[in-house]
């Protein structure tokens, strides 16, 4: 069990400057995702156009591993569809609680992950995010 | 007895004939080994301190020499089980000042020691329109029990802020008492967040003369000052056996008699009874009424040997030391670079909350436990404070008995190589 495979060079690379980082207003805000556990706060706002989601946006409030999952989860469902995104998330999710390997054209950078999966305490750091994604496009689908 | 020495830094100070750091240290077995390669630096003491051995033998010596059930058997073992765990109820009525040892019961933990008020006493008195007042620093385990009891009975719940300092704002409290409506105050003697410890004789005082009960929950003063109910004046007082270097599942109720009689069991069972019949039973005395079923005799013997543990150092060298161990660790964290303490109480516990800038308090926790560090990280059961603070979660390091200014060097060492290693990929 070594510090480095948790914090990977990419995943801090991504703490440090999350992709998709913006702040969301109350009126664009699509789902809202709080882990009482531990603090972890998320604000996720995006747009359906032509059936594939666009404008991803995400005000993280977390430690590394949440906001670097938050990072990597927005650059990879920018222009995606809701069908393709659902299926990567279920990826990731698995992946995560250790059920299945990385999945072979799942997120870039997802690599940077694995190692959280040595670390039980931090896995829901990694899997919030995916799992307010697909809340959302449930909601959106409703 | 070679001169005892306590040392702090670089001032090598005096708190009493038996103070010996070193071995102090050698009574607690678990600090004796090395974590991820390193000894192991405790200091999530607030969460649950360690076991000096002779806790650990006095259980063990329980079960091997003269386990039986309490109250119940006219036999030898029995009757020895009974008579130890009989002197731990009078070895707790000395160690919290109270009046009798009817004063006193035995619980799992201050929890329940609290949900027993809450729930016993509270919900029998509190009519619709009155209130509890609470405070913004306490621990859930002293306020959801009260959102409990306000739902059960109509009452209304009040909180007193705290400050930027991180003391109560008495005089909101006197606003709160001002109309009368307030049955009871319900304050944390220390905060497991700030380490302030408050003005609890004060508060009691005030309460009263309002005509409220005051309920204290002690689980971070009882192992660290000394404590005496009747000099605070307070009604209940609630504390926790294995934050005071005693076992898991036992902990301690203080209540004025007058106020014990007037509550209800919470559990019904054997031991707590005097007469049952098929449609009613009458109650045993008090303290036993709250004793439902087989209590934790093991835990309370080994909280008998905690008590007698602390009583032998002596709580006022405890205090002291701790106290100095604590300005120490103040010192050297308020002179970190990019690290903010919670709080700055002048009256306070070895308890430190405190944020590291660019890095998140998980991340700090992950990190130092990598350099054999225990400390914790969290929102630490007070959601509303952290609120309160603006923050979600915090970094706590929390010391005890056995702490040492090397361990307190190493801390922030370690926290300044924490901060360059999340500086990667800045
Ligand atoms: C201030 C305070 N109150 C209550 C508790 C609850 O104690 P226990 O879990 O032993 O019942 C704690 C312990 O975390 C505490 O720090």
């Amino acid at each position: 069990m070594e510090l480095d495979d948790l914090y990977q060079e990419v995943l801090l690379d991504h703490y440090r400057h999350p992709r998709g980082a913006a702040p969301v207003s109350d009126r664009e805000l699509v789902m809202e995702e709080v882990n009482p556990a531990c603090g972890d706060h998320l604000r996720l706002a995006f747009e359906l156009r032509d059936g594939h989601v666009v404008q991803v946006r995400h005000e993280s409030r977390g430690c590394a591993i949440s906001i670097a999952s938050a990072s990597i989860m927005a650059a990879f469902v920018e222009g995606r569809t809701p069908a393709e995104i659902r299926a990567a998330a279920d990826g990731v999710i698995a992946m995560m609680r250790g059920e299945s390997d990385l999945p072979a054209d799942g997120p870039e950078d997802l690599a940077a992950l694995a190692g959280v999966r040595q670390f039980p305490m931090r896995i829901k750091c990694a899997t919030m995010c995916w799992h307010a994604m697909k809340a959302a496009l449930d909601r959106q689908d409703a | 007895m070679s001169e005892p020495v306590c040392q702090c830094g670089d001032v090598p100070f005096r708190v009493g004939r038996t103070w010996n750091p070193e071995r102090i240290r050698g009574d607690f077995p678990v600090l004796n080994q090395t974590v991820r390669g390193r000894p192991l630096v405790y200091l999530d003491n607030a969460a649950t301190s360690q076991k000096p051995s002779a806790v650990i033998q006095a259980v063990c010596a329980y079960y091997g020499t003269c386990n039986a059930n309490v109250h119940r058997a006219f036999h030898y073992l029995a009757a020895e089980a009974t008579r130890r765990y009989e002197e731990v109820r009078r070895a707790a009525t000395t160690f919290l000042g109270a009046a009798s040892p009817r004063e006193i019961v035995f619980t799992r933990g201050t929890t329940e020691a609290i949900n027993l008020v809450a729930a016993g006493w509270a919900r029998r008195h509190l009519r619709p329109g009155e209130a509890i007042v609470v405070t913004e620093m306490e621990h859930h385990s002293n306020l959801v029990p009260w959102q409990l009891a306000a739902a059960a009975t109509g009452a209304r719940l009040r909180f007193v802020p705290v400050t930027s300092r991180g003391e109560l704002d008495l005089e909101a409290l006197d606003r709160h008492l001002a109309d009368g409506a307030a049955r009871v105050v319900a304050v944390t003697h220390a905060s497991n967040v700030l380490g302030t410890v408050n003005p609890v004789a004060e508060i009691a005082r005030r309460a009263h003369a309002a005509g409220a009960v005051c309920v204290v929950d002690g689980a971070q003063s009882a192992p660290h000052l000394p404590v005496s109910v009747q000099e605070i004046g307070c009604d209940f007082y609630a504390c926790s056996g294995h934050k005071m270097y005693g076992p898991t599942g036992v902990g301690i109720l203080y209540g004025r008699s007058a106020l014990l009689e007037e509550t209800d069991p919470l559990l019904g069972g054997g031991e707590m009874i005097e007469r049952v019949e098929l449609e009613y039973s009458t109650w045993a005395e008090i303290p036993h009424r709250f004793e439902a079923g087989t209590p934790n005799i093991s835990a309370v013997i080994g909280l008998g040997t905690a008590l007698d543990y602390l009583e032998s150092l002596g709580r006022p060298a405890i205090a002291e030391c701790e106290g100095r161990l604590t300005r120490y660790a103040l010192d050297l964290l308020r002179a970190t670079p990019g690290l903010r303490v919670f709080g700055d109480a002048p009256e306070r516990v070895g308890v430190i909350s405190f944020e590291v800038e660019g890095v998140h308090p998980h991340d700090l926790a992950q990190f130092l436990d990598t350099e054999g560090i225990a400390t914790r990280a969290g929102h630490l059961c007070c959601q509303p404070l952290m609120r309160r603070l603006g923050v979600p979660a915090v970094s706590r390091a929390s010391l005890a008995l056995y702490n040492l200014p090397e361990e307190m060097n190493r801390l922030v060492d370690a926290i300044g190589r924490a901060r360059e290693y999340f500086r990667r990929g800045a």
